[in-house]
């Protein structure tokens, strides 16, 4: 074990900026990218439901 | 063996590549976990403080993972690109469009833990060195191939001109690799290479592999994602894709 308590652990031996700059942004960046992929298709969903309603509707009125 | 063969084509569908991508995700982010929280632990509480660096050098642990994964995810874009390019497959370009971003965020995470490593290393956040300066070139080929990609209308027209963006671009994998033979650089020599054994502790060097083996796992996970979505935008107009679950639903 490296650390005799949870102060140490975080100071980082005195380099906290540069060890938490880089795991922050890495987590940061990596739970906000697969959310971004989610949405981007749960939009490509939306579109598509969209459009094939719209099919729908027109195919209605000319069979009517 | 024919049979072998007509498979891996079945695959090569958007059609059949969609469900299948869709099963194999949930297993890739359970990895992800896996791995990312073994080399974590490994990474903080088993390896041990650096003898010159003090604790700072764990940023090595996504420092090192990032920047491989840079340059791997661009090896394989290249290959996607080159596959739709010489083949006219559907999937290939989407492949190739899907990994684009996940390449951009990984060559960003390597400079950003780089500047932030070299800060107290170094005492400087950047140096127009030959490996940082390679590394920046990376990260704007996946800017350079997106914002291309985006610039273009027809999804095949763009997929063309990305493949040969991409294709140009991969001259530079090589030379980032190399980079720290070829030139006197401040950047440090490879701390692993096949020829010899590695320079450092057991310990930080398992550590250092199982956070390059989460991130491997992140990428593929986050990019079957990606993928999927660029399917359902393409295949629009496609049959198989209005008789999807999630769009009859």
């Amino acid at each position: 074990m490296n650390w005799g308590s949870a102060s140490e652990f975080f100071a980082m031996g005195g380099h906290a900026l540069y060890v938490w700059g880089s795991y922050g942004a890495c987590a940061l960046l990596m739970a906000v990218e697969p959310i971004l992929a989610r949405k981007r298709r749960s939009q490509a969903l939306i579109e598509l439901k969209r459009e094939l309603r719209a099919n729908q509707d027109s195919q209605d009125e000319t069979t009517s | 063996m024919n049979n072998r063969i007509i498979n891996w084509f079945k695959f090569a569908s958007p059609q059949t590549f969609y469900p299948l991508a869709g099963k194999m995700i949930p297993w890739f982010w359970a990895l992800t976990a896996l791995f990312g929280i073994a080399g974590l632990y490994i990474g903080f509480f088993v390896a041990p403080t650096d003898a010159q660096q003090g604790e700072g050098y764990r940023i090595i642990f996504i420092h090192v993972p990032a920047s491989w994964m840079s340059m791997f995810i661009y090896l394989v874009m290249a290959f996607w690109a080159a596959l739709g390019l010489g083949f006219n497959t559907r999937l290939s370009g989407m492949m190739a469009s899907a990994l684009a971003p996940t390449g951009a965020l990984m060559a960003f995470l390597s400079l950003w833990t780089g500047a932030l490593w070299g800060k107290p290393m170094w005492g400087t956040w950047w140096v127009w060195d030959a490996r940082l300066t390679s590394e920046l070139i990376l990260f704007f080929l996946y800017i350079g191939f997106i914002a291309l990609q985006s610039a273009i209308d027809d999804p095949r027209r763009a997929d063309k001109a990305g493949a040969v963006l991409a294709l140009v671009g991969v001259v530079n994998i090589p030379i980032i690799y190399f980079s720290v033979k070829w030139w006197n650089t401040l950047h440090q020599g490879a701390s692993v290479s096949l020829t010899r054994s590695p320079s450092m502790a057991q310990t930080m060097l398992w550590g250092m592999l199982l956070m390059a083996l989460a991130f491997w796992m992140y990428s593929i996970a986050v990019s079957l994602a990606r993928v999927r979505a660029i399917i359902l935008e393409r295949e629009r107009h496609a049959g198989w894709v209005a008789d999807l679950e999630e769009v009859r639903s």
